[in-house]
């Protein structure tokens, strides 16, 4: 049977005669890596565009069409050490990059407009006690009034369009008083100017807007990454599967182009990428990832598996079923559903700040008009002084307090190894209580290590791991990688459903089941000491080995653990699979509180409860059992190598093996948190001061505009302070 | 004073010439890689080769 690799489906025309492909690429971090990249694809001949996207951690190529297979470039990305697979861009995606760039188009007319105007409004104010005439000034205001009229009109979209979405559903977001406050500046404004009045505020209103879309724009860059990032980890799992397109023929080909009803084959040491039954064949399959149990399975004709199942011993036929069809996953699905639509509605600081903002500063605006009007003003006097007090207080810092925040705060926590899923999941983690753990592949690590390998002669061990190489089974896997063996011995022979044995020179060496090496008294000695492990035994002439394998526990687990419990943070482990596993996992790790067996039903009810009592959980696990107890939970995390369902439903993902990530992930977020509030109190803070002025009537535009970039720098450099947390501290 | 024709047209001009220029290179994709361009200015440009070696 030949395997080919279809890419076809990720394809696209790129002009006549032009092929376009984009791929994900893994481990792209740095500059070198960009050249390196860039060089090595340029240099096949026929590329005419190769350019790596470093924010995206994407490649770009495009080709002459005819001569080239994709399926080429990212063999050609794997000889230079990168692995890639094929990309799609979501619409979602798609939208959320035209966003962006609209925003920047804003910001730039905004700026412009912003810089001329200014340099029309320096004139007149240092002017209006000198030597400038009348006739100048009001040329200079028209002048600015023809800029700033057009700029806030294209530019001030984005909060026109929100503010009057708001309005139209009975709801007052933050866009409603800043859309106010511009449109009241800019219309009081042309009535001054046809006034030959002294003052104008076109820069003021131009200004607000240049620094409110500068937040807009950080928000937006935030949520663009955190979507790219999504998508990346989409097309990085690996997410293809061999299919039969004839009787005998096979093909690799991305999940997306399999249907219900076509067969697939299963290797050993595969993971199962769809849902389905077998149709023939006998194995052993791992379902950890979607159960928790860590004891393997036996499949055989008619035992459905599950997208995520890690075929152990055997190659099997699958037919592909509709994803709703098997129980579990219906069962899971339910439950998600449920947890999703229970999630309770979480109002944003930023959405609370503005509900209590709006009514206040239109209030004031209007207590301070009424004011002048009963104090003899004329209504003109008392109306640009209303006027007056809402350009003052339009909530520029207000606008960037929390967006400068986060854009700082989740690059620095992406520097750290953690990806945001959700843009308020700063805010809901920096404010847990309890954590959740889950045990398989969040405490462990999903791969399997040799637990003794201390003990084994070094020697020993590289024949064992060249022996190991030849064979596709997991735990020979775990053995051949702890050994660091690079070539497999030539001339093994695997024994199905046994071991592998080969020749040394005249000695026989052999590597499996206990019994296939004659080892079964060692064997059982390790297994009492080791309860957990898997034994692998392995024979060199007369001498006898045995290799424990199991799950190991994330290499900084222990005192990761030890440093949540030091900011005052409980911790609870809750896991499906057996109690001993469970409770050595608990003590190695100085966790009191945890319950095995557990159903994904029983996770969601724990997690209520806890809900019921005030605390705020964080819910951490990798498993399809856990994707519904993810969504129920205050807060939630995964690894990257969860389940699809899973990492889609956390709000965060943490890369790598170390556990360190998650606390990171905590401190950042408290540090951000806090400064949000800060921010928010600095802003307050602002108009404590500059209200006063503004209703007492003796505001310029000079000291508005003073006021209000002011206010917002010190918004923004407050919110770099956000990256400056003691990492990791124990 | 009578300078301030030619001046303020000529400012408001350089201003909207570099209006335009933002907006041309964001339509070319210059802001699409933020992180990227940053490393590019300071990576090592390799002379233009007719057929790369292998």
């Amino acid at each position: 049977m030949q395997a080919t690799r279809d890419f076809s489906h990720y394809v696209k025309d790129a002009g006549p005669g032009l092929r376009h492909i984009d791929l994900a690429v893994e481990g792209v971090s740095c500059a070198a890596c960009m050249s390196k990249i860039e060089r090595g694809l340029s240099a096949i001949p026929d590329v005419t565009l190769a350019r790596v996207n470093l924010t995206d951690r994407r490649v770009a190529l495009e080709w002459k069409q005819g001569t080239l297979d994709p399926a080429g470039f990212i063999d050609r990305l794997a000889e230079l050490g990168y692995k890639a697979y094929p990309f799609e861009t979501a619409g979602a995606e798609a939208a959320e990059a035209e966003q962006s760039r609209f925003l920047l188009r804003c910001l730039g007319v905004a700026a412009f407009a912003t810089m001329n105007v200014m340099m029309l409004s320096i004139p007149v104010w240092s002017g209006n006690g000198s030597d400038m005439i009348p006739e100048q000034r009001d040329f200079f205001h028209r002048l600015s009034a023809l800029i700033a009229l057009p700029a806030a009109a294209y530019a001030g979209q984005p909060f026109f369009r929100s503010a009057f979405r708001a309005l139209r559903t009975g709801n007052v977001n933050m866009d409603v008083p800043i859309s106010i406050g511009v449109i009241l500046a800019l219309a009081m404004s042309v009535v001054e100017t046809i006034n030959h009045a002294e003052h104008t505020y076109f820069d003021a209103a131009i200004m607000l807007l240049t620094f409110l879309l500068i937040g807009r724009y950080l928000d937006q860059s935030m949520r663009r990454r955190t979507r790219a990032v999504a998508g990346n980890l989409a097309a990085l799992k690996a997410e293809t599967a061999t299919k039969f397109i004839g009787a005998d023929e096979i093909s690799q080909v991305p999940v997306a182009a399999i249907f219900p009803g076509d067969i697939v084959l299963l290797r050993p040491g595969e993971r199962c990428a769809v849902d389905g039954t077998v149709i023939e064949g006998r194995s052993e399959i791992d379902q950890s990832l979607i159960t928790g149990e860590t004891l393997y399975v036996t499949a055989e004709q008619g035992t459905p598996v599950y997208a995520g199942s890690l075929n152990i011993s055997g190659t099997l036929r699958v037919r592909v079923s509709a994803a709703s069809e098997g129980t579990l996953l219906a069962e899971i699905t339910r439950l998600l559903d449920n947890a999703l639509q229970a999630r309770s509605r979480y109002v944003r600081l930023a959405d609370r700040a503005s509900r209590l903002y709006a009514p206040v500063v239109h209030a004031t605006a209007l207590l301070t008009m009424l004011g002048w009007v009963l104090a003899g003003a004329s209504w003109h006097d008392a109306i640009v002084t209303g006027v007056a007090v809402l350009i003052i207080t339009c909530p520029c810092a207000l606008g960037l307090a929390i967006p400068t925040v986060q854009t700082v705060a989740s690059g620095a926590m992406f520097k750290a190894g953690v990806l945001l899923n959700s843009g308020d999941a700063i805010e809901r983690l920096a404010e847990i209580d309890w954590i959740i753990f889950d045990k398989t592949g969040t405490l462990t690590l999903p791969d399997l290590e040799v637990v003794n390998a201390a003990g084994i002669p070094d020697d020993v061990f590289r024949l064992a791991g060249q022996l190991a190489l030849t064979s596709h089974h997991p735990v020979a896997a775990a053995v051949a990688q702890a050994a660091g063996a690079k070539s497999p011995l030539v001339g093994a022979v695997e024994v199905p459903g046994q071991g592998v044995r080969g020749m040394l020179g005249q000695t026989e060496m052999r590597l499996g089941r206990p019994s296939f090496c004659d080892a079964e008294q060692l064997a059982n000695e390790r297994a009492r000491l080791d309860p957990e492990a898997s034994i692998v035994a392995f024979s060199l002439g007369e001498a006898r080995y045995v290799f424990a394998v199991r799950q190991g526990l994330r290499p900084d687990a222990k005192a990761m653990i030890a440093a949540l419990q030091k900011r005052n943070i409980q911790l609870e482990i809750l896991s499906g699979d057996r109690e001993p596993a469970v409770q050595a996992a608990a003590r190695a790790l100085g966790i009191g509180e945890w319950r095995a067996g557990v159903t994904p039903a029983d996770k969601i009810a724990r997690i209520e409860d806890l809900k019921r009592g005030g605390h705020k959980v964080l819910m951490v696990g990798d498993g399809l059992n856990d994707a519904p107890s993810l969504a129920a939970a205050h807060v939630s995390m995964s690894p990257i190598s969860a389940a699809h369902l899973s990492q889609a439903t956390a709000d965060l993902v943490f890369l790598g093996k170390p556990l360190a990530p998650v606390v990171a992930a905590v401190d950042y977020a408290r540090k951000a948190l806090s400064l949000m509030r800060q921010n928010l109190w600095l802003a307050v803070g602002y108009n404590v001061l500059a209200v006063p002025i503004a209703i007492s009537g003796v505001v310029t535009p000079l000291i508005a505009a003073a006021a209000m970039s002011g206010s917002s720098v010190l918004v923004m450099l407050n919110a770099l302070r956000a990256r400056r947390v003691a990492q990791g501290r124990a | 004073m009578e300078v301030m024709v030619i001046l303020v047209p000529l400012a408001l001009g350089l201003g909207l010439a570099g209006l335009l220029a933002f907006l041309w290179s964001l339509k070319s994709g210059q802001y699409d890689d933020l992180e990227g361009a940053a490393w590019r200015a300071i990576a090592d440009d390799e002379p233009p080769q007719e057929k790369p070696a292998e």
